[in-house]
This record gives C-alpha cells, structure tokens and sequence, in this order.
C-alpha cells in the first residue's frame, strides 16, 4: 500500500471514530433520559403514566422500524437545518444519533427493569424523592448493563456509520467503497474491513473492561 | 407507637378483587416488639407495608408517632419516612456500594454533610458488628451481614420505630438467632419500636413481647406472647404454638391413641406450664392424692419471652375417678390442662 493510501485509510479512521463518537454522546445524552422516562412511567412505577408510557413507547418502535438507510435520507431536511448540509461527516452525525437515540431508550429502559423493585421500594422507604431514586439508586445499579448497552450502540454505530458513510458521509465505509468498489482496489477494501474489526473489537473490549469494573457480583 | 385503626386493603386482581387486609385494627405501644405472624398469603407483608404506606390502605388510618400518614402531603410522608425504618427479607442493598455507603444512603437522602455522615455511621457499624466489613461490597458478605448493613442502614436516620418484613426468613437458624438477639438489644438499648412480621413461631418465640395472628385478612387473635403460649385461643395459635414447641401430634406417640372417648379408655393431657419448678411437685402431688401413674409421652421445656415454659404431654392411668380428680388438681393449681385425646 502507498503512503499515499496509508494517509487516506488514517484519515478515515479518525472521521468515523469523529461520526461513532459524538452521535454516541448525543445518543446516550438524549437516550438515557428517554429509558429513564420509558421505565418510571410503566405502570406500577414510581411515576407511573400508562398513557404516556405507551405514547413514548409508540414513537420509540416507529423510530426503531425505519430502515437507517431510508432514515438517512428521509430527515436530509433535518439534517440540513442543524448540520448546515447534508453531505459529510458533521451532517452524518444527525441521522446516526437520530438512529440510536431510541436504541439506546430501549437499552436503558431493558437495564432499569433489571434493577430490583426491592431497591427502589427501600428507597422508598427511606423517603427519597422520585428523583433521587432514578440518581441515587436506579442509575448507579443499572451502570453495568448501561455500559453494556452503550458498548452494543457503539458498536452498532460503526457499521451505521460505513453506510453513511456511501452516501458521502466519509469515513471507512466511504473510503472501502469509493476505492475498493468503484476503483476495484481490493487491497484498500480489505485494510479498511480490517481497520473496522479492529475498532470493534476495541471498543467491545474496552467495554466489558469498564462493565467489569462496576460490577460488584 | 403504631396505630391501625380499622385498615382493609383490596387488591384489584385478574379473578375478581382480593381483600388482603379486612378492617385490622391493631396497636403497638411503644418500646414494644410487636410480632404479627401468619401463613403465606394471610396479608403480613400487606400489612406491614400500610406501617410507611409503601402500600396505602383502601380504607381505615395508620398513626405512627400520633401523626396519621394518610393525610400528609408527599413531602410530609418522605420526612414522615424518615423517622421509619425497614428491613427485608432480601435486605435490599445496593449492589455497587459498599457497607459504608449502602449504610450512608438515607443521611445521603436527608442532605447531611459528609462529615455528619462519616460520624454517624461509624457507631453503627460498631452496633452491628461490622467494622471490618467497612468497604466490602454485598456480594462479599454472608446473609446474616447483610442483614446487619441493612439494619444499620435503617437505623442510621435515628427512626423511632423499625419494621421488619421477614428479616430472618432468608437466614439460616443460627444466623436468625444472632440477628434476633441484634434486634433484641437494639430495642433495649435505643427503645425502639419493633413491628416485625414473620411465618416463624420461633421468631415470636424468642424477642416479641406481643403478637398478633393474622389469617386471610383478619387479625384473630391478639395477646402478650406468654398467654398465647400459655392459652392459645383459636385453632391456628393451637397450632403455631405446637410447632413452636415442636410437638409432635399424640397419635404419632402412641399407636393406640384415638380422638374420642370410648368405654375404658384413659385421657391424654397436654399440660402447660411456666416455670420449671412448680410442675414436678404438682404431678407428684396429684399422683399420690389421687392414686394415679402419670406416664409422660413427650416433655418440653422452652424459653419463651424470657421465661421458662414447660409443655408435657402425659396419658393417666388410674380408675376414673382418680383420673378425673387428678386433671381437677392440676387445673386448680394454674396449671395449663387440655384432653388431647384418649388411649385405652
Ligand atoms: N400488588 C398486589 N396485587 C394483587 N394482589 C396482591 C398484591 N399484593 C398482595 N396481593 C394479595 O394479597 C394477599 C396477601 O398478600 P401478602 O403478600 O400480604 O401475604 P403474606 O402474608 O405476606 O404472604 P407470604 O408469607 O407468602 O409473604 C395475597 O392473596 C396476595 O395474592
Ligand atoms: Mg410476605
């Protein structure tokens, strides 16, 4: 491979990790609220809003059944107004996170269910407020299986954003198909398939180590 | 201290509505250790929880501490709640904090400094016998000590009064016994109220000082725990005291015994008893006067309340009138007596 490919292989890697990155901080910013508010309005919870429930839940699916590749397209107006464009990376960021967004409210709704109702009725009895209890209790016991869940999203995120990346998001995917596809460069294809499994499995791994250590089994 | 006063509590059920709680009206005084036992499903747990509203009664008032929870507002309650602690049968720690944290919640809650904090918790730690168990996690510690984090998180907001849901059902029997004696002390040392709920006649046995037998719903049976040991008054008590005292049913002792009295047949008394010294002279006593061999089937001396209490099961053998004289003997001199049977 040429220094010239090199550079061009690096470049890509750090705007896919710029893409997978910032729309996993937005994501689990927006998302995790979102779970946190999915799981305390069930009912039988301590805000429990059936109605509400099953509205957010309504919207939460009907955003998780949209193709992502349609999504992209789909919200290019969005897009625009709050990237300023719709093609390259920052603009790729808008559909991404608009992606995960509910993936993660799902995640994080699945991690607080997981949290004993023992837990949050001894809270409870300890007079803690509503608020305290999604604080001090339900978050901090549901951290691992947060974790796991935001590692699952990143992850997720990476192969989301190769295919932005074919629409002219930048990134690995867009470098593995303008070179390796339209160029027919198979060299350049398999460095970027490589490069991806390697982040994957970094991010994976940096997970479950971060999960381990907030979990005291 | 505590105060129910006509309480019921429907559940709105998938086969109709289920009364867990039927008008309960009950008191603990304070400094008392109040038990309320019964079987699975008679509404223990229901309640228990009514005590901090946990669950909110359909209708009827609690007081606790002379305030009636019912009508507090929110914020009222929470500080209400405060002042009530609670422990577990699954003791509810928090995984991903230590003993020493798990321990700091409530003052955490109530917005004190660390300083205060730290200061609080290191006497309760002594309390409970954990001080070198400061900065493990649960998952490192038995049940018994988790209980006791538990215990020393209930008490570190200072409550006037503590309600157990089970405490000990998860335990094994040595480890209840240590953690009742926990209770026992923490009652007498710091004169808390103690309502404690359990399945266990044992538990009753060793630290209530009354109790209450609950059965679908209904309370239907209320006394100091010697007299329930001593006259229980309905079927159930019967029974609960029975396998408090681990006795085994008379037609196991004796292959000829039967329920009803048939031509010669000779009674088989349960005799109870508190205080080991006056039953040996009585029966001596009446075996003389009245002519008649005592012979003991099952004999059983347990500590109940603190007391000695003494349970024997003896069949008489005499002529009938000396039979029937030797039980009117016995009953005249305070002694427990009930025909449990006959054998011929
Ligand atoms: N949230 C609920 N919804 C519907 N029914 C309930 C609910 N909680 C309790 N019940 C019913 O109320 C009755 C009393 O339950 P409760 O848990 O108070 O019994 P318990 O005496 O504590 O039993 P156990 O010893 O098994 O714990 C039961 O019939 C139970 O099925
Ligand atoms: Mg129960």
């Amino acid at each position: 491979m040429s220094a010239d490919a090199w550079s061009l292989l690096f470049e890509s890697l750090l705007e896919t990790l710029y893409m997978v990155a910032v729309s996993g901080l937005v994501s689990a910013a927006l998302g995790i609220p979102l779970g946190v508010l999915l799981h305390v309005t069930r009912p039988r919870q301590i805000l429990q809003r059936p109605l509400l429930n099953r509205a957010l839940g309504t919207v939460v699916n009907a955003a998780r059944s949209v193709p992502f590749i349609i999504l992209m397209v789909a919200i290019i107006p969005l897009t625009r107004l709050i990237a300023g464009t719709s093609i390259g990376t920052t603009a790729a960021i808008v559909p991404l996170s608009l992606a995960s967004i509910p993936f993660v409210a799902r995640i994080a709704e699945g991690a607080l269910n997981e949290v004993s109702s023992g837990l949050v009725e001894a809270a409870e009895s300890m007079g803690a407020t509503p608020l305290q209890i999604v604080t001090r209790v339900m978050l901090p016991e549901a951290l691992p299986g947060l974790i796991h869940g935001m590692t699952l999203t990143l992850v997720t995120l990476v192969s989301y954003s190769a295919m932005a990346g074919a629409i002219g998001g930048g990134g690995l995917g867009d470098l593995g198909i303008r070179y390796g596809y339209q160029r027919f460069d198979p060299i350049i294809m398999i460095a970027t398939v490589i490069v991806l499994i390697v982040v994957v499995q970094l991010i994976q791994s940096a997970g479950e180590r971060l999960q381990a250590r907030y979990e005291h089994k | 201290m505590i105060q129910f006063k006509s309480i019921s509590k429907t559940f709105q059920g998938g086969s109709g509505p289920v009364h867990a709680l039927d008008n309960i009206s009950l008191h603990v005084p304070e400094g008392c250790i109040y038990g309320v036992i019964g079987s699975s499903g008679a509404g223990k747990s229901t309640l228990i929880r009514c005590a901090n509203l946990l669950e909110s009664p359909t209708s009827g008032e609690v007081l606790v501490a002379g305030q009636n929870l019912i009508e507090l507002s929110p914020a009222e309650l929470r500080s209400a709640r405060r002042e009530i602690g609670m422990i577990f049968q699954h003791f509810n720690l928090l995984s991903g904090r230590t003993v020493f944290q798990n321990i700091a919640l409530p003052l955490e809650l109530a917005g004190k400094s660390s300083s205060d904090i730290e200061n609080a918790i290191a006497p309760l730690l002594e309390l409970v016998g954990l001080v070198d168990k400061r900065d493990s996690y649960p998952a490192q510690l038995s049940g018994g000590q988790k209980q006791r984090v538990a215990i020393a998180r209930a008490l570190a907001s200072q409550p006037k009064v503590l309600l157990c849901d089970e405490a000990t059902s998860a335990l094994d029997p040595q480890t209840t016994v240590s953690i009742l004696n926990l209770l026992k002390d923490i009652n007498k040392k710091l004169g808390l109220t103690i309502l404690l709920i359990t399945h266990e006649m044992d538990v009753v046995k060793s630290i209530c000082d009354r109790v209450a037998i609950l059965s679908q719903g209904r309370v239907i049976e209320e006394n100091d725990v010697e007299s329930f040991f001593v006259a229980p008054q309905t079927e159930l008590a019967r029974e609960f005291v029975r396998a408090a005292i681990h006795e085994k049913p008379a037609s196991d002792i004796s292959h000829q015994f039967r329920q009803g009295y048939v031509e010669g047949s000779r009674p088989v008394l349960r005799i109870t008893f508190v205080g080991q010294n006056v039953v040996q002279p009585l029966i001596t006593q009446a075996a003389r006067l009245c002519q008649v061999d005592f012979n003991i089937l099952q004999a059983d001396i347990e500590t109940v309340h603190s007391k000695t209490m003494g349970f024997l099961m003896v069949d008489v053998v005499g002529e009938e009138q000396g039979v029937q004289d030797a039980q009117a003997f016995l009953q005249k001199h305070d002694l427990q007596v009930e025909v449990v049977g006959y054998v011929s």
